[in-house]
């Protein structure tokens, strides 16, 4: 037998050699996390995406040029004419100055990457960085091997992914790192009772404060488990050390941001942290007392607290109900009040419930973004039952209401990514123990133990890449291995009982099987889904032709170069606002409105110019100093996101502040939105209409469809041919995506009179092409 | 109500005489904290009567006195915790640090 010497040192060995294990593992799920997420790079280029990520990446530009401290001060003229925008104040500043930050380390280090490139892959980093926060995370809450499942499932679960791409250079790309590790040392800090834990979660609620407007969510969980842990009793040194600091360096914290400023103590969303500190030095107090008094004493103040102190009470719920009462939105912002209720937005703010990704989810979205997330989140659910923790009973909270969330919107689906993803790593790392002990103790009579953990590693769950297989068989074994540990000394993994029962071997077996055959869907799930749906840049649209090829549309950079370089650098340029951040960024000319939303009437205002007849928007855009205005325009391609589909919002938001629009107008008379010969009578006079059909029905017949076939709308439009006495064609893009028009100073006298140039009206065009892209004109 | 007085005094008599037998550290850190306390009342009620312009000063030195108060409160709890041994003096450690940053956030916002 083995001397206790050896045997000590055998279990450092073994100790020695997990550790290993779970560095590779977890060095193999970070580069999983960055990979899975270059495919935009690889199928289009490195390039910024979507709307957002060009005012962060402007903004980071402007940081790189001139510095922190002239960032914090920078005053944007070009948006917003004639406001302008207070940049310094009104954005999250966590991004932009993490990215600005590792521009400024690189170029000391004398690498010369340009700001775009460190802005394109900040969002890939970081995701590897919050595989290790949830490593952090559910390590904590229940060991080991729940932080690697945990962590190798937020690696690549598609919901993450879908804002977290190469190119995705959004606030969420740092905002869910910081969320989770914010949750790390909420709960290290509850574990340990340190108050130098409590320090460290201070800084890290103010890195996720200064990143994502979403840390109101985090400055509601915490309450409602400090909340929980008081009602059920779990009252102790350890939760004040964990609460009570956070409270006030938390409201320091996010005072400190100016977008958020002196609404970290006046504002509702904020109120459930103040309350519940209160209640939470309640409770202690109560338990001290009942310390200190003998039992006679501590019932007689009982009473008395109970007779006096409920009047109390009530005198001090009056004082917050009538301050609450006295703001018409019960002292919560718009944002937060179209959370919580969903009806909210679409009766008062129809800005906010415009926006796509404000919508409800669809059940079938929970698959797509979760895939075995959520059919493994309800196990995990129940598992944090086993034993209820402070810890586990956090991470209950944080799922539940992050289903709801989720629930509200679309884009809240990412708070619950994580909660899944940690719940789900949980149980799948409690029925991987349970089948590996199973089988080790199915092998205990017969083999030694050494046969066991190579046994089971034949068919073990593990994480199954095409890339990194390697890595599934090193995690795998060290689950296996810590199963065989707990097995071997008999005591039973997973906190059951000490009768628990394995399972025959034959069942652990294919139990194993399976689980590995589902980690595997998961995994071919994440890569298609990341590769496929969410990698497109938006800014360049892919195709496929017939013969296999891939055809690229480039109209949106087209135009905005034709615009940085064929304008005047001090033009105003109207569009709707969803193109405000890319003009900006890409165009570098002034915009009227852009995808901030700031200002309800300004946006009203461009969308009732677009709504209006012809003269009236060029009297309205005259007012506004603007030189060109852009359509975009789908209907020569079949691009289906076009300002005419997005143009009832435009009637809607415009009529809102300007009742001379009212949307039925606009409407066929079958009450439908149409563009053929039942369109509503407004639209068909509608700037909006005339700016995307000037000379569309020129365009020739195109696969045997009529004149003028709309391909989106897959109608033929009404009017056809018409001539623009207000404005002037000056630039339309390759695929008519893209169609810039001049606003004149003087109306155009001859639009009465046939241009010689045209076909005449009425009839098919001859030969006679019109040129295919470029100026028509100067 | 007399009797209501009766048992206040009773109780009141109790928890002095068992407070008495308390360790003297722990009765110096809860002295500091009634005072961090009564320092930020003072300061609420002051700013009641005055005006809280400029909000900024108000939020510095009540949130420093608060905040001073929490962890003088946390750092008793983790002392008498240990029962008077000698080794809690390694959470001061933690304690200074947290005061510290503290401080700093606070001086943030002085005018």
């Amino acid at each position: 037998m083995a001397g206790p010497a050896e045997a000590t040192s055998q279990t450092a060995q073994r100790k020695a050699f997990g550790n290993v294990l779970v560095g590779f593992a977890l060095l193999c799920i970070c580069v999983l996390a960055s990979s899975v997420r270059l495919f935009s790079v690889i199928k289009y280029e490195s390039v910024i995406h979507e709307f957002d990520p060009y005012f962060n990446y402007r903004v980071t530009r402007f940081l790189s040029e001139k510095g922190f401290y002239e960032t914090w001060d920078f005053f944007d003229s070009f948006t917003w004419y004639p406001l302008g925008r207070v940049v310094g104040g009104t954005m999250y500043p966590g991004l932009i100055f993490t990215a600005g930050a590792i521009w400024n380390v690189l170029q000391k280090l004398n690498i010369p990457i340009h700001v775009q490139e460190v802005c394109v892959f900040t969002a890939p980093l970081f995701s590897a960085f919050c595989a290790i926060a949830t490593y952090l995370f559910m390590k904590e809450v229940r060991g080991r091997g729940a932080g690697l499942a945990s962590a190798a499932i937020i690696a690549v679960v598609p919901s993450y992914i879908s804002r977290s791409v190469a190119g995705s250079y959004d606030l969420e790309a740092v905002a869910i790192f910081a969320l989770v590790f914010v949750f790390y040392l909420y709960i290290k800090t509850l574990n340990t009772g340190s108050l130098a834990w409590a320090t460290a979660l201070f800084f890290g609620y103010l890195y996720m404060v200064a990143s994502w407007g979403g840390y109101s969510f985090i400055a509601n969980l915490l309450p409602i488990h400090c909340l929980a842990c008081i009602v059920f009793g779990r009252v102790s040194s350890r939760l004040y050390i964990a609460y009570a600091p956070w409270v006030i360096l938390g409201a320091l914290a996010a005072a400190n941001i100016p977008v958020i400023g002196f609404n970290a103590v006046l504002m509702s969303e904020h109120m459930a942290s103040f309350f519940v500190f209160g209640l939470l030095h309640a409770a202690l107090a109560i338990e001290y007392i009942r310390d200190m008094l003998p039992p006679r004493a501590y019932s007689a103040a009982k009473k008395l607290v109970l007779t006096f102190g409920s009047t109390a009470l009530a005198v001090v719920l009056a004082l917050v109900v009538s301050y609450v009462a006295a703001s018409p939105t019960f002292g919560w912002t718009g944002r937060s009040l179209s959370l919580l209720d969903p009806t909210y937005a679409s009766k008062y703010i129809p800005i906010i419930a415009s926006v796509s990704e404000h919508q409800p989810p669809s059940w079938s979205s929970y698959f797509t973004d979760l895939h075995i997330a959520s059919l493994l989140a309800p196990a995990g659910l129940l598992l944090c039952f086993r034993p209820l923790t402070d810890a586990s009973m956090f991470l209950l909270l944080y799922g539940v209401t992050a289903v709801y969330f989720s629930g509200v919107m679309v884009r809240l689906m990412l708070v619950l990514a994580p909660a899944a993803c940690c719940l789900a790593g949980l149980a799948l790392s409690e029925v991987t123990a349970y089948l590996s002990a199973s089988l080790v103790a199915a092998q205990q009579p017969g083999a030694a133990e050494a046969e066991a953990p190579s046994e089971s590693d034949g068919g073990v769950a593990g994480k199954k890449d095409k890339s990194s297989g390697s890595s599934a068989a090193a995690a795998a074994k060290q689950a296996a291995k810590k199963a065989a540990k707990k097995g071997s000394t008999g005591a039973s993994p997973l906190g059951l009982s000490g009768s628990w029962k394995p399972v025959p071997k034959d069942v652990a077996i294919v139990g194993l099987v399976l689980v590995f055959l589902g980690l595997s869907l998961f995994y071919r799930h994440s890569v298609y889904v990341a590769g496929e749906m969410y990698s497109a840049p938006s800014i360049v649209l892919q195709s496929r032709r017939p013969d296999g090829g891939v055809k690229v549309f480039d109209d949106f950079r087209e135009a905005y170069a034709w615009l940085s370089h064929n304008t005047h650098p001090d033009a105003k340029v109207a569009s709707w606002w969803d193109y405000g951040y890319q003009t900006t960024a890409m165009a570098n000319r002034t915009v009227i409105v852009d995808n901030n939303t700031w200002n309800n009437t300004h946006i009203a205002t461009v969308g009732r110019a677009m709504a209006s007849p012809e003269r009236k928007a060029w009297q309205i855009f005259r007012s506004l100093d603007v030189e060109y205005v852009f359509v975009v325009f789908g209907g020569f391609i079949g691009y289906p996101s076009d300002d005419i589909n997005k143009f009832l919002w435009m009637v809607r938001i415009g009529g809102g502040v300007f009742p001379e629009i009212k949307e039925p107008n606009y409407l066929g008379a079958d009450g439908n939105y149409r563009v053929d010969d039942q369109a509503g009578k407004a639209l068909l006079d509608s700037l909006m209409y005339k700016l995307s059909y000037y000379r569309f029905a020129d365009c020739g017949p195109m696969f045997g469809a009529p004149r003028g076939f709309d391909r989106v709308r897959n109608t033929v439009i009404a009017k056809q041919d018409f001539e623009l006495k207000y404005f002037e064609e000056v630039f339309t893009s390759e695929h008519w995506m893209m169609r810039i028009y001049r606003v004149l100073d003087k109306p155009n006298r001859d639009a009465r009179l046939r241009n010689p140039r045209r076909a005449k009206l009425g009839r098919r065009a001859p030969s006679k092409r019109r040129q295919p892209s470029g100026a028509l004109s100067k | 109500m007399a009797q209501h007085l009766d048992t206040l005094k009773e109780i009141v008599s109790s928890f002095s005489a068992a407070y008495v037998k308390t360790p003297t550290k722990l009765k110096i850190l809860d002295a500091f904290s009634a005072c961090a306390l009564a320092t930020a009342v003072l300061q609420f009620v002051y700013a009641k009567l005055v005006g809280t312009f400029p909000f900024n000063a108000f939020l510095a030195g009540f949130f420093c006195c608060v905040g001073t108060f929490v962890l003088t409160l946390s750092l008793r709890m983790k002392v008498s915790e240990y029962s008077g041994k000698p080794a809690a003096a390694k959470e001061f450690g933690g304690y200074a640090l947290a005061m510290l940053t503290l401080f700093i956030a606070a001086v943030n916002y002085i005018g």
